[in-house]
């Protein structure tokens, strides 16, 4: 007659891995986010490209002056923000990832990581700034490079 | 990461190594080129922040800078940066499909060849407009 344990017994500890790779679920986190962002983007950048190199006289026409004439608007204040916001955080999520695959030895790998996040903190403070503290007719400046609503106004 | 179970229908005696989605042929060279224009378009992006943070100096600054952006070499490179993000942009749309498409792991090939086909299409009504641009035909 074999005998079974007492139903009530505790149970055996669970073996853990011998180290854990990752806590909590950021990583899952992040794997939304990139599918996420990455559907926004889509429409965010073909817009951008759209208005900026195809329609009207596309590259050749970008100046000043266009900039201007775009950032007058709050309309294209937003999306250029989301655009850089989602964009950064999207690239360099993806750039830290490629980072964790390829810089095998540890003190390669922070100093990439840290200098990814350093050139992320500059990159969003600088667009964002630029954004919302942009003058479009600034004193001084030649009329004929700023957009004509500067001398009509 | 363990590896999945080999999908129903392949023969479990194949030579190649089973149970992953991406070995190999179009799953991972689209891997692999989803991976570098990712990293390309990145790295366009710090430097673009910067070009157009120079709209906050003057405007002759900005005006300077976006005309190196005219010349042929570099109408040459954009048209590059527009195919990255053309390709990156469809295959980030498969990948989400085969992640969250029941079918997706299914067609995932099937809808790569879709990719192409789109990012044909797209750089087929971008080019032509963008280097006449560029190059002054018009």
């Amino acid at each position: 007659m074999t005998t079974i344990a007492d139903p009530k017994a505790p149970r055996p500890p669970k073996p853990r891995p011998a180290r854990l790779t990752t806590r909590g679920n950021t990583e899952l986190y992040g794997w939304v986010f990139m599918r996420a962002s990455g559907v926004i983007l889509v429409v965010l950048i073909f817009g951008h490209l759209f208005v900026n190199l195809v329609a009207g006289e596309g590259i050749s026409a970008i100046d000043f002056g266009f900039v201007a004439g775009k950032w007058a608007s709050p309309f294209w204040q937003i999306w250029d923000l989301l655009m850089l916001w989602l964009a950064m955080i999207h690239g360099t999520n993806g750039v830290r990832t490629i980072i964790n695959d390829y810089a095998e030895r540890d003190g390669v790998r922070l100093a990439l990581k840290a200098s990814l996040y350093l050139a992320f903190v500059v990159v969003v403070v600088l667009g964002t700034l630029v954004i919302f503290t942009f003058d479009p007719c600034p004193a001084g400046s030649p009329a004929d490079l700023l957009p004509s609503f500067c001398t009509t106004a | 990461m363990p590896a999945a179970p080999a999908p129903s229908g392949v023969p479990a005696t194949r030579k190649v190594p089973a149970g992953t989605l991406y070995r190999g042929r179009e799953g991972m060279w689209s891997w692999v080129a989803h991976r570098v224009t990712g990293v390309a378009i990145f790295f366009f992006l710090l430097v673009h922040v910067l070009d157009t943070s120079l709209v906050r100096v003057s405007p002759e600054a900005y005006n300077d800078v976006i005309g190196t952006y005219k010349n042929p070499i570099m109408g040459l490179g954009e048209a590059g940066l527009v195919a990255a993000i053309v390709f990156h942009a469809f295959n980030g749309i498969r990948i989400i499909l085969v992640d969250f498409w029941a079918k997706g792991p299914k067609y995932q090939r099937v809808m790569l060849w879709v990719v192409m086909g789109l990012f044909a299409v797209t750089m087929a009504g971008f080019l032509p407009r963008h280097l006449m641009h560029v190059f002054g035909g018009e």
